[in-house]
């Protein structure tokens, strides 16, 4: 009796299904239990991951319920590769259609933004230039510049207070959320993301400048809300600015 | 086929499964630590503190790269993209040695993050040793391949795993990695014996033991069910078995893993300090 891995991997994922014939204890009967512990590593080492992906989600929704959540995801979601680090990137939007936490309308921005984080903290190093050294081009010749940006660098835009509600729950003291639209910036000076709270138009303005354009795009990218000296300004000085050309 | 001189340069000295919270400990460079290992798939990232801390590791220490990711034993092709990558890794970082297991974990472009069991049929046999020989092709060197912990059997297998092993080891050149925990839960759940699959195991091939902890529990007959959870101390039979195996291997490099539940690192150091009695005991 030949089990195909097919076989296998719809009876691991579905603790309801019987296990595959052709698979036994050593006195030759089946082995229920034997296979569940398969069903068992698997659930519990991906949700772990998630656990470890999503700490704030995990921390608003409560861990039994995030547990509960995972394996369903796990079972929709399972990863497409073995880099567990970036697992659940799905997330988001699983997030907003799962029938039970659908109504909270900020957590898939939350899932973005604890998705960005990660992906700050394992992007590729990249040694800043100093930063004054945007003060050395020329006033007429600034707008045609154009910057590299360190790999690090990634903003999440939401209609929510999600630097808040972020905030609120990894540091101790922070203050209660208030409904508004906010955006941050993420960066790594060192090897520690931090979250930075940022305007629409200064995240818009971040994305722009990622693309390679210049800063006069840049500055056309925001509304009269952008402040393109304070955008540069925390750039700089969180040495998220590689090169300038 | 590679030729079977093996290549992994690891010394005959315990070494410690590497985990982040005892980097400060293991820079310190204790006295009994000879080397160290790490998960492969962890340092794929593009950079950040993770590929830092390796690069300052592999300074003082000879690494070897254990991956837990290829899926050898899987019945598609093995995954271009993660060869890849793990080519990558083995390039910049020149380890000691390189190890990966018998075992299967994405099918359908899935990937469980576990490692799954196969039967040992002349079917099996020929996938697993093309997966080997397309890995060291890639990788231009040999790999170790770990023997499994089983908790069930397949109707289907023709075959012992130390036989399979054996002829997977001779047509691929490949050396073998030999948990000796692993076989200790195999032994005990399949109702075998463990020295005899030691006597059974070509010893001559082996070029890393791995020793870890293991949970007890029952399955529904009531029979013990052993689950290789790498999540405490290794147990004194498995400290025989591995005293048992020494005899008949001679010294060899021997690994710590303490994956979950992980300790402070004094209590990881006094089972790094067991493994050097164990060797020291043992005539070269």
């Amino acid at each position: 009796m030949t089990v195909t891995q097919t076989a296998f991997r719809h009876a691991m994922l579905d603790p309801a299904a019987t296990v595959p014939h052709g698979i036994i204890n050593p006195d030759g009967a089946p082995a229920t239990k034997r296979f569940d512990v398969y069903r068992n590593n698997v659930a519990v080492s991906l949700s772990d991951a998630l656990e470890a992906a999503f700490p704030v989600m995990s921390k608003l929704l409560g861990d039994e319920f995030f547990r509960a959540m995972a394996g369903v995801y796990l079972r929709t979601h399972p990863p497409k590769s073995p880099l567990m680090m970036f697992y659940g990137e799905a997330m988001p939007q699983f997030i907003g259609r799962f029938q039970p936490t659908k109504k909270f309308r900020y957590l898939p921005d939350i899932a973005r933004m604890e998705l960005a984080m990660r992906q700050a903290y394992h992007a590729e190093d990249a040694t800043p230039v100093a930063p004054e050294a945007l003060g050395a081009i020329a006033a007429d010749a600034l707008m045609s510049v154009r910057l590299g940006i360190a790999p690090a660098v990634q903003t999440v835009m939401s209609d929510f207070p999600i630097h808040a509600i972020y905030r609120a729950n990894v540091e101790a003291d922070a203050p209660k959320p208030v409904m508004q639209p906010q955006s941050v910036v993420i960066t790594r000076a060192g090897f520690d993301p931090q979250y930075h709270l940022i305007n629409a138009a200064g995240a818009a303005c971040v994305e722009t400048l990622k693309k390679g354009q210049s800063l006069g795009q840049a500055l056309a990218a925001g509304d009269d809300t952008l402040d393109l000296g304070a955008v540069l300004g925390l750039l700089l000085a969180q040495g998220a600015v590689t090169a300038i050309y | 086929m590679l030729d079977a001189t093996p290549s992994s340069s690891l010394p005959a000295r315990p070494g410690v499964g590497y985990k982040p919270q005892h980097y400060a400990a293991i820079m310190d460079q204790p006295a009994a630590l000879g080397w160290l290992e790490i998960h492969a798939e962890n340092y794929m990232g593009g950079g950040g503190r993770p590929i830092a801390q390796l690069r300052h590791l592999a300074e003082r220490f000879p690494i070897s790269v254990h991956g837990v990711g290829l899926s050898i034993g899987g019945e598609g092709d093995l995954d271009k993209d993660h060869l890849a990558r793990l080519k990558h890794l083995i390039g910049w970082l020149n380890p000691a040695s390189f190890s990966e297991h018998l075992a299967w974990s994405t099918h359908d472009s899935h990937f469980f993050n576990d490692l799954l069991p196969l039967p040992y049929t002349a079917k099996t046999l020929k996938r697993v040793a093309a997966h080997i020989d397309r890995v060291q092709e890639v990788l231009g060197r040999q790999m170790l391949l770990e023997n499994p912990s089983s908790y069930l059997a397949f109707t289907e297998s023709e075959m012992s795993e130390t036989d399979f092993l054996r002829e997977i080891a001779q047509r691929t050149g490949c050396g073998l990695l030999l948990d000796v925990n692993n076989v200790f839960v195999s032994a005990t759940n399949l109702k075998t014996s463990p020295q005899d699959y030691i006597d059974n195991f070509p010893l001559e091939a082996v070029g890393e033991i791995h020793l870890g902890g293991h949970d007890e529990d029952e399955d529904e007959t009531g029979a013990p069910l052993l689950i290789d959870s790498h999540g405490r101390e290794v147990v004194d039979p498995v400290w025989s078995l591995l005293d048992y195996t020494l005899q008949r291997s001679g010294p060899k490099p021997l690994l710590i893993e303490w994956d979950t539940d992980v300790p402070d690192w004094q209590i990881l150091y006094a089972e790094i300090e067991k493994a050097d009695q164990a060797l020291s005991v043992v005539v070269q």
